[in-house]
């Protein structure tokens, strides 16, 4: 890495680097590190909604988007440019701060979990011991940006959305809770570092086969949480139109469009490192790659992966079901989901108490 | 200092955001500085090495009971006028809530801060100490008994609002999921074969 750049440049950057008190140091490599990892999500938000019409495009027996840019790979920035030339109107009996507020409160949540996700073995921007009650904490909080839209917009539609919203999540968070004391338990602890290491050793060792049932649950549940297809009933077009963002503009409904997307990137990576070992490779322990071959390397590779296959799912299940009816919603959250974790828990205990699976190794 | 610096902004925020509470005009405005004013504690408490319940707090109050509660505040229909003319009502009450909060504040301060219980500033914890792994181990072996008894009052809690509000009227009609789900094609569809016609 050091080679590419000349030592011209490269002494005197060293020798400025090293005079600089540690505190700054710090500020300096996170800050760079924070504006970084920012930019990635918003640009692999933007190829997301074009992967996301190619997909369910060639699934309905269309070609998608195929006009900006080669192979259509411009529409992204085409829609960007678009939504920001246009105005952003605000009804006039709508509460105005909390209008133009709901968006950012929804986006920054989405971009903050990023924090404590860890990308390669070596890189995350904070490794803090709590990590999992972190993502738990700030995933649940991104609900208000909904809420708060439905209500500032003062229109029933709006309205219906945000309290439609507000039911949907705060009973699918419960489920996903539970999901992960499930991984909690496997993992032997709260850092996502260390619940990625305890996954180390090949596929037979990833949680996703002793805690398959969470591992739907959680994806499920995630599914719900970023009110995407077949749970959208926040949005619901077709009965109350576009639900909490009807009267939202330009911008301002970029913002909201962005923090979907960036949610179901979230809820991939997450999904990844608690159930599929996140950076670790598939091939870990498969000789016959070779004794120097990378691909047996764990690697932010793998995590890509991972992370682009379960983004995939995502637009698998919006092309693939009808939308569900809401009662049958709230059904599945508190009387199917929340059942099978408890009992999956409980089935965890039995399984930690005779020492199989993840827990073969644990000493006394 | 820098310590001292983010304790006084961030505390500055917290008094501003609980007044916010108090004076705000809009039912919902009062409740989002109330979401405000729980982040700033949050805050407070991540500043004192308590990451853990830093993060419950959040966890419980911004993320599960302040949406509850702003999904109430926001279905009630409620009138700005009536709030003001029942804050003469409540003031005396409030002002002796408050001078004995104001008593218990001093008392810990002033009083054990003579017993010698003063220390400047927090003790910083050790390399490779875990808040939460503290935590856990004291909760579940010296203290087990009555955090099994809370766990059971808050169940208690749970089962008696559910069957308060639980009432089963005559004549409802709900639907039998489960025979909707094994519901097929040819017990609701026939298709009947005949010939085809054609009028003279």
């Amino acid at each position: 890495m050091t080679a590419l750049i000349p030592d011209f440049v490269m002494l005197p950057w060293m020798a400025f680097w090293e005079g600089l008190p540690p505190l700054m140091q710090l500020l300096f490599s996170k800050t760079t590190l924070i504006v970084f990892v920012t930019v990635c999500i918003i640009l692999t938000v933007a190829f997301t909604t074009y992967f996301e019409r190619k997909v369910i495009g060639y699934m309905q027996g269309r070609i998608g988007p195929n006009r900006v840019g080669p192979l259509g790979l411009g529409q992204p920035f085409a829609d960007v440019i678009k939504l920001l030339i246009k105005e952003i109107v605000v009804p006039q009996k709508s509460n105005r701060f909390l209008f133009i507020i709901a968006p950012l409160l929804s986006i920054v949540p989405a971009l903050a979990t990023w924090a404590v996700i860890p990308l390669n073995p070596t890189t995350v921007i904070a490794d803090i011991n709590a990590g999992l009650l972190y993502v738990l904490a700030l995933t649940s909080v991104g609900v208000y940006g909904v809420i708060l839209a439905g209500w500032a917009t003062n229109s029933k539609y709006a309205f219906l959305g945000a309290m439609r919203s507000a039911a949907q999540i705060v009973a699918y968070e419960i489920a996903m809770g539970f999901a992960l004391v499930g991984v909690l338990m496997a993992g032997g602890s709260l850092n996502l570092g260390d619940i990625t290491r305890a996954q180390a050793g090949g596929v037979s060792h990833w949680f996703i086969l002793p805690l398959l049932p969470l591992f739907l649950v959680y994806f499920i549940s995630g599914v719900a949480e970023t009110n995407r297809a077949p749970f959208d009933v926040a949005e619901g077009e077709s009965e109350i139109v576009a639900g909490f963002h009807v009267e939202y503009s330009g911008v301002a409904f970029a913002v909201f469009f962005l923090a979907e997307y960036a949610n179901m990137v979230l809820i991939s990576a997450l999904t990844s490192i608690f159930f599929l070992g996140g950076w670790a490779s598939p091939f870990e322990g498969w000789t016959f790659l070779g004794a120097e071959s990378l691909l047996r390397e764990p690697s932010f590779f793998w995590l890509a992966v991972k992370i682009a296959f379960f983004i995939f799912v995502f637009f698998w299940l919006r092309a693939t079901f009808p939308r569900y009816r809401y009662d049958q919603i709230m059904r599945l959250g508190w009387k199917v989901f929340i059942p099978i974790t408890i009992v999956w828990i409980a089935v965890e205990g039995v399984m930690a108490w005779l020492r199989i699976g993840p827990w073969s190794g644990m000493a006394g | 200092m820098f310590h001292a610096i983010l304790f006084y902004s961030f505390a500055a925020i917290l008094v501003v955001a609980a007044l916010g509470v108090i004076f705000a005009r809009n039912p919902v405005h009062a409740v989002m500085f109330l979401v405000l004013a729980f982040f700033q504690s949050a805050v407070l408490w991540l500043l004192a090495e308590a990451e853990f319940l830093a993060i419950v707090l959040v966890l419980v109050y911004v993320g599960a009971v302040m949406v509850l509660f702003l999904f109430v505040v926001m279905m009630l229909d409620v009138e700005v006028e009536e709030i003001r003319g029942g804050y003469t009502r409540y003031a005396p009450l409030g002002i002796v809530i408050a001078g004995l909060m104001v008593v218990e504040l001093a008392q810990v301060i002033w009083l054990r801060g003579k017993e010698g219980f003063a220390v400047d500033g927090f003790r910083p914890t050790p390399e490779g100490y875990s808040n939460t792994e503290a935590l856990g181990s004291v909760l579940y072996t010296e203290h087990v008994y009555a955090f099994e008894i809370a766990a059971v009052i808050l169940l208690l809690a749970i089962v008696a609002a559910i069957s308060l509000t639980m009432r089963r009227r005559p004549g409802l009609k709900q639907q039998d999921i489960a025979s909707q789900v094994a519901v097929r094609a040819q017990d609701r569809v026939r298709i009947v074969k005949m010939a085809s016609e054609k009028p003279e």
